[in-house]
């Protein structure tokens, strides 16, 4: 199967499955929202240019904006992430040209502790944006900062459950046949 | 000119970064206001149509409770009816006289419409549930939504086919609404805290409060026929600074599994505005 058609699968997969499934759940508290989304950002390929990122993670977020008809709120957060992954991909990635020989980022194409870095890096990063743009609107800062650490404790806990289930063998790929 | 050239080439990464943050963040802080963002009538159909497929299943879960609901508003209404008073004395007769019947629409004020819910959250701080009715099914925006058990949104955004409802789980939702037993007024707010829960301010220190109590929508609300249930009260927080209680409510509404909801058309709320209107102008 092509990368392409398999990323608009898992474009459709995420959406469902974050809409369908995880905002279903009954809130347990306040300051916990499954989010889970945004791992297919990270799961795109490494060969995709920083532009054309950037805006399949706009279309990303605001499709799921507009299942909870709230056009914006992820949108931002997803287009941050995008922006930054690569900065952290090529600070973190283990050997010279591992972005050249492996199609994306998993822990078998950059090792478990820097893919598990880049992970905790951009979850940070997206939960905090988005809970920022809530607490612009209402909130005190106590609610600020529980969300963040609370909805990023259950995003790397759905994360590890993903990466576990769905297992991605990444092929080794050289141009010296 | 060149030099603006290189500039954009070399940073266009990152202006393209600004543009899109840009366009989310207008998208986002233009909805919290007016309710209204781009392609949101068109993508509304779709993802109503998406979430109505989801809805045939999810219903099928949800029947028994929608039942139960359903049954006790209608044995709420058949209390109400005519043929339930008998008098034994047959010269005596009930009779309605405060609607003319020939001429029902005269008077009539309120006008309810039917609906199916097709996608409802209640995880999120703002949360909005979409309806199956639209314009085309004659909706307009701003009216009133309520449950069989009590109050339910307001609608926001109408598509052809679809709406999209500002549930009562909304942080920007608010209702006037007054205490059951004493008539003491005050407004009710979701405080972003637990979807079976919502507040009620500014309800003065002489009312007489108790816990179960019932709270129903005003007669000063914009969108609500008076006494629509809210909730009752489940704790009365005294707050020793002010003169106004802050009562912790037990919505009546069961927002987690909503599927029929009844929008109301004020028929009068036009002339109403129309009224206030020239009253501000003359201030």
């Amino acid at each position: 199967m092509s990368s392409f058609v398999k990323n608009i699968i898992r474009f459709a997969l995420f959406i469902a499955v974050q809409v369908f499934v995880l905002h279903q759940v009954p809130p347990l508290h306040k300051f916990i929202v499954p989010y889970l989304y945004f791992l297919y950002i990270i799961w795109l390929p490494f060969n995709t240019s920083r532009g054309a990122l950037m805006f399949i993670a706009f279309i990303f977020g605001m499709t799921l904006d507009y299942f909870l008809k709230f056009p914006g709120l992820h949108a931002a957060p997803c287009v941050l992430i995008a922006y930054v992954r690569p900065f952290i991909v090529n600070m973190l990635i283990r050997q010279e040209g591992a972005d050249q020989n492996y199609a994306s980022p998993s822990a078998t194409s950059m090792g478990w502790a820097p893919y598990a870095t880049l992970v905790v890096i951009l979850t940070i990063l997206h939960n905090g944006y988005l809970v920022f743009l809530e607490w612009m609107q209402f909130g005190s800062f106590f609610f600020f900062l529980g969300k963040v650490a609370a909805t990023t404790g259950v995003s790397l806990l759905l994360i590890m459950i993903t990466e576990l289930l769905f297992f991605r063998k990444e092929k080794f790929r050289t141009n010296t046949a | 000119m060149r030099n603006i050239f290189l500039f954009i080439r070399r940073f266009s990464n990152f202006l393209f970064f600004l543009v899109l943050q840009i366009f989310a963040l207008y998208f986002l802080f233009r909805y919290n206001k007016f309710h209204e963002a781009a392609f949101m009538g068109v993508a509304g159909e779709l993802t109503g149509k998406v979430s109505e497929r989801y809805n045939t299943v999810e219903y099928y879960f949800n029947l028994k409770k929608t039942n139960e609901a359903l049954v006790s508003e209608n044995l709420a209404l058949r209390k109400m009816l005519k043929q339930n008073y008998e008098s034994p004395d047959t010269s005596q007769r009930f009779i309605i006289d405060s609607v003319k019947i020939d001429s029902v629409t005269v008077a009539q004020r309120y006008k309810y419409f039917d609906s199916k819910v097709v996608g409802n959250f209640v995880s999120e701080q703002n949360n909005y549930f979409t309806i199956h009715r639209g314009q085309n099914q004659g909706i307009e925006k701003d009216w009133g939504v309520i449950s069989p058990t009590g109050i339910a949104g307001r609608i926001v955004n109408v598509g052809p086919n679809y709406s999209v409802v500002m549930s009562a789980l909304n942080r920007q939702f608010k209702v006037n609404s007054m205490l059951k037993n004493s008539g003491e007024k005050g407004s009710v707010q979701w405080d972003g805290e637990n979807p079976q829960y919502m507040l009620m301010k500014d309800v003065p220190k002489s009312a007489k409060v108790a816990k179960g109590d019932s709270v129903i929508t005003s007669n000063l609300s914009d969108i609500y026929p008076a006494g629509i249930m809210v909730g009752t009260i489940a704790e009365v927080i005294d707050d020793k600074s002010s003169n106004f209680f802050m009562l912790k409510l037990k919505t009546s509404t069961n927002f987690y599994n909503l599927q029929y909801v009844t929008v109301i058309q004020d028929l009068q709320k036009e002339e109403k505005l129309r009224v206030e209107k020239a009253i501000k102008k003359v201030q």
